[in-house]
């Protein structure tokens, strides 16, 4: 039975969004223009390849189910009440098997020493083999044997993958050669050589070791990346709105309506950011657990949790865009074009929303492309303090917070953390290299 | 310039009643203080009574904005939630925290050691952020500028959590240089502050050096900058005499904002590392639900907000003799 989670709806509302506006700057040169001066730098090819890759693996996250449980004859199909998503139905080798405690990454054995059955009936104290970590190995000997011809079968494919893909890299250069093809193509290769030996560990082993309960930190970290998409572009869906409209009537109109609207600026943003945010997440927590009647499922009690941090930190960080565009609207509305609109009698909705609007944009979108990868880092810092996503739900914070007391064990469990600050890592790093390409290419004072 | 800065005070009143205003409604209205003694109580302890005597010990049983049962007027207005918390904050009376503490003794006991950790950070901060972007800007154009940007732009991409957690393990637990948390009095805290310190300024380089590098090369395109190298001065000269100079403006202003947010301390460095002041008493505050001690932090994190304005609006006459306030 299909599940729709709030988020899931936005997320998608959002990708056909973008398409549409795609679609819309093809046929229209100007706005056309600056996305290929975007595209023309290799770092914004190569980013927005990895960024897509992990946009892939969000948005097959965001389709939602719940499985049916086998129908007892004679009574209607019934569903689980947990709610399982298209990636999970994809990862369901990871998914379902857990180990009992921490193993290393690639491990046989568990990392804890559990009481042991020996053959001849005695008890020792030992690591004991893991449940499915490397348990089609008939003796630990062939341990190594296994994960290098299990790595080499991986590599293998990913390079009749690259040698597949280069053949179409050359046909797009020679299609559109201004294009640097070439960074998205070794961003590609990258990936997939990356991809294609974890994907033939992970049948056999736990290729990034398993956490504190058991779970594959692989499947963890690729369930956590849903989030960190969520609350980067969501935000920007409730900021865009309130900082547009605040920020070009303050600009346009002045007067009373500035003095106000600066006044509503000032307070926001007067208050340190980590506790607004922390009081207002602390409060909605308060209405969430008052109201259980609102939710079905846990998952969506989860979702709305997420949703409602969204809304906050885009209540909350609306200012800065809104003060940016208040001065850009405040140039603009000096110029000839826009007093010639109010000599012709242009209403004052449509001057703001054909004339200011349209020539704003680029503030917005260097804004929201700028604001993705803060937002990423702040999730992992608010779920630290306590005021993040539900403890329920997997996001790179909720991974750091479990495994930070870890770090104190000897020997040190390294990898949940280190798996999570890598994902992370590569996340933001793609999207402030692809911000900065889209800042250069949208600025108006570059003219190429 | 004493007008100006009085005007700019006057200004500050109605921003604090309308934060006041704000968290009023965060804490008391959206979130009525039953839930809060609910919250506070426990699950298993509930009950009507429990919930009325909690309230009554805290102050909490008044109405809300309006008390119908007092005589006099001042009385209406003022035995109400509002006037005894919210509007308190004003002549900065915190009251007591829920496990019925001082929260203004708190305040001025644990400013010290955030201030200790801060004062550094800031400064260092500032003195290894200008020297990396003049060096990026001097070498602009080759490849110590693009690989010294990329190294802004990837460390500006870690999670300072990453920072804070990589920094104790090497440090304390790998190489036993110092404590990996905790705090002492007097010269034997700088033994706990070297690390928070060190990782804090590594922390901010990424994003600060970027953007002084920016400034600078803003700079070093104006037409004095030419001037000066016709006239033969050697490129240290116009770097540190002109440069260096001119660009301080747009840096220095923009860090003064954040002087006296300085003795809010720094959330997670405190809490991390273990140092009793500000930061890691916010975050208690917060993982422990305690609103009277929230409530007070962000009326004073709106305070010394609205004081770092004013302070920028006047460095900027003290550094730009262009800049006159009237």
């Amino acid at each position: 039975m299909p599940v729709l989670l709030a988020t899931d709806l936005l997320l998608w509302l959002l990708v056909a969004a973008a398409v549409a506006y795609a679609a819309y700057c093809r046929r229209h040169a100007h706005l056309a223009l600056p996305w290929r001066r975007v595209f023309r730098s290799p770092a914004a090819m190569a980013s927005a390849v990895v960024l897509a890759a992990f946009l892939a693996v969000g948005l097959l996250d965001s389709l939602h189910y719940r499985p049916r449980l086998e129908p007892k004859p004679g009574e209607p199909p019934a569903y689980a009440t947990e709610v399982l998503s298209a990636l999970d139905l994809a990862l369901a080798h990871l998914r379902g098997r857990a180990e009992k405690t921490y193993s290393a990454p690639l491990a046989t054995r568990s990392f804890a020493k559990e009481q042991v059955e020996l053959p001849g009936g005695k008890q020792m104290r030992d690591y004991p083999r893991l449940r499915f970590g490397g348990a089609h190995l008939k003796s630990e000997a062939d341990w190594a044997d296994d994960v290098a011809r299990r790595t080499l079968a991986g590599a293998g494919v990913s390079i009749a993958l690259i040698l597949l893909i280069n053949v179409f890299v050359k046909r797009l250069k020679a299609r559109s050669p201004d294009i640097p093809w070439h960074a998205a193509g070794a961003a590609l290769n990258v990936l997939i050589l990356l991809a294609g030996p974890a994907v033939a560990l992970s049948t056999g082993y736990h290729v990034l070791g398993t956490d504190k309960v058991g779970q594959d930190v692989f499947y963890l970290a690729l369930k956590s990346v849903r989030t960190s998409l969520a609350i980067g572009t969501l935000t920007t869906l409730v900021l865009l709105p309130v900082g547009i409209a605040l920020g070009t009537m303050a600009g346009y109109f002045r007067g009373w309506v500035d003095d106000v609207i600066q006044y509503v600026y000032t307070t926001l943003n007067s208050i340190p950011g980590v506790l607004l945010i922390a009081a207002s997440v602390l409060m909605m927590q308060v209405v969430i657990d008052r109201h259980p009647e609102w939710f079905s499922v846990a998952a969506q009690r989860a979702d709305f949790r997420l949703l409602v941090l969204c809304a906050i930190l885009g209540l909350t960080s609306w200012t800065s865009l809104a003060r940016l565009l208040r001065g850009e609207t405040l140039k603009l509305s000096q110029l000839e074009y826009i007093q010639a609109a109010h000599a012709f009698g242009v209403r004052e909705a449509r001057i703001l929303s054909r004339h200011i609007l349209p020539n704003v944009s680029h503030i917005v979108i260097i804004a929201m492309v700028m604001d993705f990868s803060g937002l990423v880092l702040a999730e992992a810092v608010l779920s630290y303090v306590g005021v993040g996503v539900d403890p329920t739900t997997n996001s790179f914070g909720t991974m750091i917070n479990a495994a930070r007391l870890e770090m104190s064990r000897d020997p040190v469990v390294w990898w949940a953390l280190a798996t999570a600050f890598s994902f992370m890592f590569a996340l933001v790093l793609a999207a402030n290299l692809f911000a900065d390409a889209a800042r250069d290419g949208f600025d108006p004072r570059v003219r190429v | 310039m004493l007008n100006y800065v009085l005007r700019r005070l006057l200004y500050a009143v109605p921003i604090l009643i309308g934060v006041n205003l704000l968290t009023f409604l965060l804490f008391f209205v959206v979130n009525a203080p039953d839930d809060m003694a609910r919250m506070q109580l426990g699950a298993r302890r509930v009950t009507p009574e429990a919930i009325e005597k909690w309230k009554a010990e805290r102050g909490y049983d008044l109405p809300l904005a309006w008390n119908s049962k007092e005589a006099s007027l001042l009385g209406k207005a003022g035995r109400t939630i509002f006037a005894q918390k919210s509007a308190k904050l004003f002549v900065f009376d915190f009251g007591t925290s829920e496990d019925k503490r001082d929260i203004a003794a708190e305040i001025r006991q644990r400013m010290w050691p955030s201030l200790a950790l801060a004062v550094p950070v800031f400064l260092v901060g500032l003195a290894v952020c200008i020297s990396f972007a003049l060096l990026l800007a001097f070498f602009r154009a080759t490849y110590v500028d693009l690989w010294g940007v990329v190294l802004c732009v990837a460390m500006m991409s870690v999670s300072t959590l990453f920072y804070i957690i990589g920094g104790q393990y090497v440090a304390s637990k790998l190489w036993h240089l110092v404590p990996i948390s905790g705090y002492a009095g007097g010269l034997d805290a700088a033994r706990f502050l070297v690390l928070p310190v060190v990782i804090g300024v590594i922390s901010g380089v990424g994003s600060s050096s970027r953007w002084y590098r920016t400034l600078f090369l803003e700079e070093m395109g104006r037409d004095y900058v030419r001037t000066a190298r016709a006239k033969g001065l050697a490129e240290t000269a116009v770097m540190f005499r002109h440069v260096l100079k001119n660009a301080m403006i747009p840096i220095l202003t923009g860090a003064v904002v954040v002087i006296p947010l300085l003795f809010l301390g720094s959330l997670l460095q405190e809490s991390f590392f273990g140092i009793p002041g500000l930061g890691s008493y916010t975050i208690e505050a917060i993982q422990s639900q305690d609103f009277a001690v929230v409530r007070a932090m962000v009326f004073l994190g709106s305070v010394f907000y609205i004081l770092g304005l004013i302070l920028t609006d006047l460095s900027y006459t003290l550094v730009d003799p262009r800049v006159r306030l009237e």
